[in-house]
């Protein structure tokens, strides 16, 4: 999957899971600063990543995905 | 092989009253939230929490069991005497031992009852129904007194913004007796030991006592680690107990998962698909999560609303530290 298309699968999940409009989503966009994700939210869009790319993000890792770009970048790397 | 004999098993066994203590002190998350940092809003948002009750020093674990066991004992029409065994689920007996539940038995005037208190965190009063479900079918004891009762207070940290706002104290309690029907499902339950870190305590007692840490232990929660167990485990907890007592989510007629978080509970009841004929417990709002305490609450306030028919299918579901979880489809009492 190409970094575009891993994009768009996520801001219909963030639409989904966390009620974030997909026109607010962009890859230099921080979940928590400006998508307002709360850590909750969060845990609730990894694992709807995880069913939808096929990859295991450990909790570990979720505190290193701040931007949509670094979760974008994870999933490409892993998937 | 020596046949060794068995007590006469019975047709079935269900729940016959229910009882509730909740502490006088309503607590609101304004009076919480400035030693977090934090705000009413951000409390409810995350929990769905709005209040919490906390134990004022006469409201000991004891106390509160025995109210809420009284109280059940009434619902129940039953007399103190015909009680064959207490089980008290809970995690905060202030002393490692005696156990609560023979102290509980004495104070409720039960003469010479089994009495032993259940250990499964969170998930301890769904164990210790079944269990007492189980000795009644078998033919072993009459009746049975289940109680689940907390001082979660005893074991905050106020200042700690992972779990401070959270908890709250309280005590609920059902009787098991014999019925001509089946009550209770099977139960289906686990564990995971491999996160035991995620609820558990600051450092052992040992520890504060030779003085290696400085303050006595209290509980701490990994949440995001917590929250992730529950949404992705529970759902399949919930239908496998709901699958062997031989229903769909569509014929319960309630819902009472362990009062965590209701965010947890709206992940559950989404994937579960449950229709609106279905009456889902949101204790929490009023009482926060009282651990071992939540199920018998939850169910006692949804009673209370008239939502909880007698007679009628419901699934409870417990989950917590351990990690352990335990769900079973009860007849409403």
């Amino acid at each position: 999957m190409t970094a575009e298309e891993v994009m768009r699968e996520m801001a219909a999940i963030l639409d989904e899971v966390a009620g974030v409009s997909a026109d607010q989503v962009a890859m230099h966009k921080s979940f928590t600063d400006d998508l307002e994700v709360d850590s909750l939210s969060m845990v609730e869009v990894v694992m709807a990543a995880e069913d939808k790319f096929g990859v295991k993000i450990p909790d570990e890792q979720v505190r290193n995905l701040r931007t949509v770009g670094d979760a974008v970048d994870f999933i490409v790397k892993s998937a | 092989m020596i046949n060794i004999k068995s007590a006469p098993a019975r047709t079935g066994a269900s729940i016959i009253g229910i009882g509730a203590y909740r502490p006088s002190r309503v607590v609101t998350n304004d009076e919480i939230a400035p030693l977090i940092d934090s705000s009413d809003e951000w409390i409810q948002q995350r929990t769905g929490i709005e209040t919490r009750r906390f134990a004022s020093e006469s409201e000991t674990l004891v106390a509160m069991a025995a109210a809420a066991a009284s109280d059940a004992l009434t619902d129940a029409k039953i007399k103190p005497e015909q009680i064959g065994v207490v089980l008290v689920a809970t995690l905060t007996n202030p002393v490692q031992f005696p156990a609560v539940a023979p102290t509980v038995a004495s104070t409720l005037g039960i003469p010479d009852p089994g009495a032993f208190d259940i250990g499964a965190a969170c998930a301890g009063f769904v164990y210790a129904l079944s269990a007492a479900a189980d000795m009644v079918k078998s033919g072993s004891i009459e009746y049975a007194l289940v109680i689940g009762a907390e001082r979660m207070t005893d074991v905050l940290d106020f200042s700690d913004r992972g779990s401070a706002f959270i908890f709250g104290d309280g005590a609920g309690a059902m009787v098991v007796g014999p019925a001509d029907f089946n009550g209770f499902g099977p139960v289906i339950f686990g564990s995971d030991g491999t996160q035991a870190d995620a609820i558990s305590m600051t450092s052992t007692w040992f520890d504060f006592r030779s003085g290696k840490v400085p303050q006595p232990p209290t509980l701490r929660m990994a949440g995001q680690q917590v929250f992730r167990w529950a949404v992705s485990e529970m759902v399949g907890v919930a239908q496998r107990a709901i699958t062997a007592a031989g229903l769909e989510p569509k014929d319960l007629a309630a819902f009472i998962p362990h009062q965590a978080n209701n965010r947890i509970t709206d992940a559950i009841v989404k994937a579960l698909d449950f229709p609106d004929t279905v009456a889902i417990a949101r204790d929490i709002r009023e009482s926060g999560n009282t651990t071992a305490a939540t199920v018998p609450l939850a169910l006692h306030a949804l009673r209370s609303e008239g939502r909880a028919p007698s007679g009628a299918p419901a699934l409870l579901l417990g989950f917590g530290a351990g990690l352990t979880y335990a769900a079973q489809v009860v007849a409403l009492p």
